[in-house]
């Protein structure tokens, strides 16, 4: 089976039940089988085939999951990007990955031209909404020539097969990851790699066909994706929120539609913990609350348990280049409440010391990951790909070393200690520090920088830059934001600058971080 | 009292945009829509309405038909002011 069949088969048994509801608007299985073939369809026509790489670059929309779905039917490997994305970074992206072809939509255009200038190898972009760049007689964005998104086509016609060809050791999607060196790298997923997670994670939750699951998170962060991907296949409903910056927008949806399932980010649980008016809004339906990317505080564990006595919550930790990899079991909350739990189903997960020798229980060391969920490697980046999966215990097998360090106690229940590397985790994504310098570095008469996260009540991290100026440069700490804010997406931008005459070294001239804060 | 548009979009200009857009935003714009405010951003943002123009908003009123656009924003701060006179 591959990635896109599931979809296809729900949308023939639930032809027209609601799948998604958006921006107000329901749409059936079938109306977003129809605008995915159309999509396909248009792709096809334009030269897209089997293993080319496509990006995303949409918000949160319908237009967003049927483009997943159309990519996958003609074979290519979809690319979701974050909105946030600025040009430099977006032309970077889809230089790497050699991407031949970019959807994206026209509150975009400045971001998606200017990126498509310096990626001459994108041939083609479909706009989503009024395809009206600044002129309108424009056929061309950058080097790429300009197409409107296709209207759905009547659901009786079926498409011809345009994907014969893949297997589920085909790519399916490449998903950037912010990396040590400041550079993304884009995380290879097959069929398979994106089956085996799907699966597991439904399974121990428990999701069901009868699910209405609302997705706050952005479709380009696989934790969003996956939801789509797991209600897909069961035929559930999603409702699709554009984002959580109005809270209380997303609960009187969430109360409308009567939704079972609620997955979340530490930053957006301590945002609606903190209102007032959470009784307002009937969530009784509510059976199951997820949270990942960043560990949950206790007193959000112990609020969220009060707000919402009936729901299970779930802590779970996972990393891009696997999806997931542990989850708590709800019972396990109250014995043990700061654990993310043990791996999951059809997964094995140990810990290892230094030289990769296996940790007994009650050991500290670097979590490694073994099943069908691991990814190929990093595309194009065969160093990096070396360092994350090493051999395993059986001939020719690769297994994923996460660059996490854990703690298991007597029992084996895991506990997240820290990163290997530097990474920050600030509002639920990683910053990679190295990037951040970078751009700090672009700015005249900056000497040295040095970005660390420090700890925040909503972001979990935040973003700080230590800065040395050469003699006679003065900047303010605005006018440092403001550089960055041009550069980089808004949650890397640091939230404080400090200037310093000079920063602490380690023996071996480097500077040095700990302490920093 | 200055423009209340003028005062915010000031505001917006300074900390949100800071010279990273080409496009300048019609006060019909949703905020939301050209990626302005995020859900940090519009924490700061109702600071400053609460700061600027000496008001209290509501969790209740945290919806973007009040404040997703210069338009929206203008009208919400006014019936607050209203509201306030009535009280």
């Amino acid at each position: 089976m591959r990635l896109h069949d599931f979809f296809a088969s729900t949308a023939v048994r639930l032809a027209t039940k609601t799948a998604l509801v958006c921006d107000g608007r329901r749409s059936s299985y079938a109306d977003i089988a129809a605008q995915a073939q159309a999509l396909a369809l248009s792709l096809h026509q334009h030269g897209i085939r089997r293993g080319d790489r496509v990006a995303l670059l949409l918000d949160n929309s319908e237009a967003m999951v049927a483009a997943v779905f159309a990519v996958l039917q003609v074979g290519a490997v979809f690319m979701p990007v974050n909105t946030l994305t600025k040009a430099d970074k977006l032309a970077y992206m889809l230089n790497d990955a050699q991407a031949s072809a970019l959807v994206t939509q026209t509150a975009l255009t400045s971001v998606a031209s200017a990126a498509l200038t310096l990626a001459p190898g994108v041939h083609a972009c479909w706009m989503v909404g009024d395809a009206t760049p600044a002129d309108a007689t424009k056929a061309t964005i950058g080097h790429a020539a300009c197409l409107p998104y296709p209207a759905g086509r009547p659901a009786d016609t079926p498409l011809p097969p345009l994907d014969a060809a893949v297997i589920d050791q085909d790519l399916a999607a490449i998903i950037y990851t912010s990396g040590s060196t400041g550079h993304p790298k884009g995380v290879m997923l097959t069929h398979l790699n994106m089956i085996t997670a799907q699966q597991s994670v439904s399974q121990y939750l428990g999701l069901h066909g009868d699910d209405i699951i609302a997705c706050a998170l952005p479709l380009a962060f696989d934790y969003g994706l996956y939801q789509v991907l797991m209600a897909f296949k069961l035929g559930a409903t999603v409702v699709l929120e554009r984002s959580f910056t109005y809270p209380v927008k997303v609960l009187q949806t969430m109360a409308r539609e009567g939704v079972t399932v609620f997955p979340g980010v530490p930053t957006m649980f301590a945002l609606l913990t903190a209102l007032n008016n959470l009784a307002d809004f009937d969530l009784s339906r509510l059976r199951l609350i997820t949270n990942t990317a960043a560990a949950l505080p206790e007193s959000h564990i112990r609020r969220m348990r009060e707000l919402f006595p009936r729901a299970k919550l779930y802590s779970m930790y996972g990393l891009t280049e696997c999806k997931r990899v542990t989850y708590l079991p709800p019972e396990q909350l109250d014995i043990r409440p700061t654990s993310v739990g043990c791996g999951m189903p059809n997964e094995e997960v140990w810990l290892v010391d230094d030289a990769g020798r296996r940790l007994p229980n009650g050991s500290t060391g670097e979590l490694v990951i073994r099943g069908s969920h691991v990814m190929r490697g990093y595309w194009n980046k065969p160093a990096e790909t070396a360092e994350r999966l090493r051999p395993g215990p059986l001939a020719g097998e690769l297994v994923l070393y996460s660059g996490d360090v854990f703690r298991t106690d007597a029992e084996g229940w895991l506990y997240f200690v820290g990163r290997k590397d530097d990474i920050i985790k600030s509002r639920g994504e990683k910053v990679s520090p190295r990037e951040v310098e970078n751009v700090l570095h672009e700015l005249p008469g900056v000497l040295e920088v040095a970005v660390v996260g420090v700890n925040d009540a909503l972001l979990g991290q935040a973003v700080k830059a230590f800065v040395v100026l050469a003699p006679g440069r003065a900047y303010t700490e605005r006018d440092v934001i403001k550089h960055c804010h041009a550069r980089l997406e808004n949650f890397m931008v640091p939230k404080s600058v400090e200037f310093a005459a000079s920063l602490p070294r380690t023996d071996t001239g480097k500077i040095r971080k700990t302490g920093l804060c | 009292m200055a423009d209340i548009k003028t005062e915010v979009r000031r505001y917006i200009d300074d900390n949100f945009i800071m010279g990273s857009s080409g496009t300048p935003f019609a006060d019909t714009d949703s905020l939301l829509d050209l990626h302005i405010v995020d859900s940090t951003g519009i924490l700061e943002l109702i600071l400053f309405l609460e700061e600027t123009f000496g008001i209290q908003v509501h969790d209740a009123d945290m919806v973007p038909e009040n404040l997703d656009s210069l338009n929206a924003i203008e009208a919400y701060v006014q019936r607050k002011h209203l509201a306030r006179v009535a009280a």
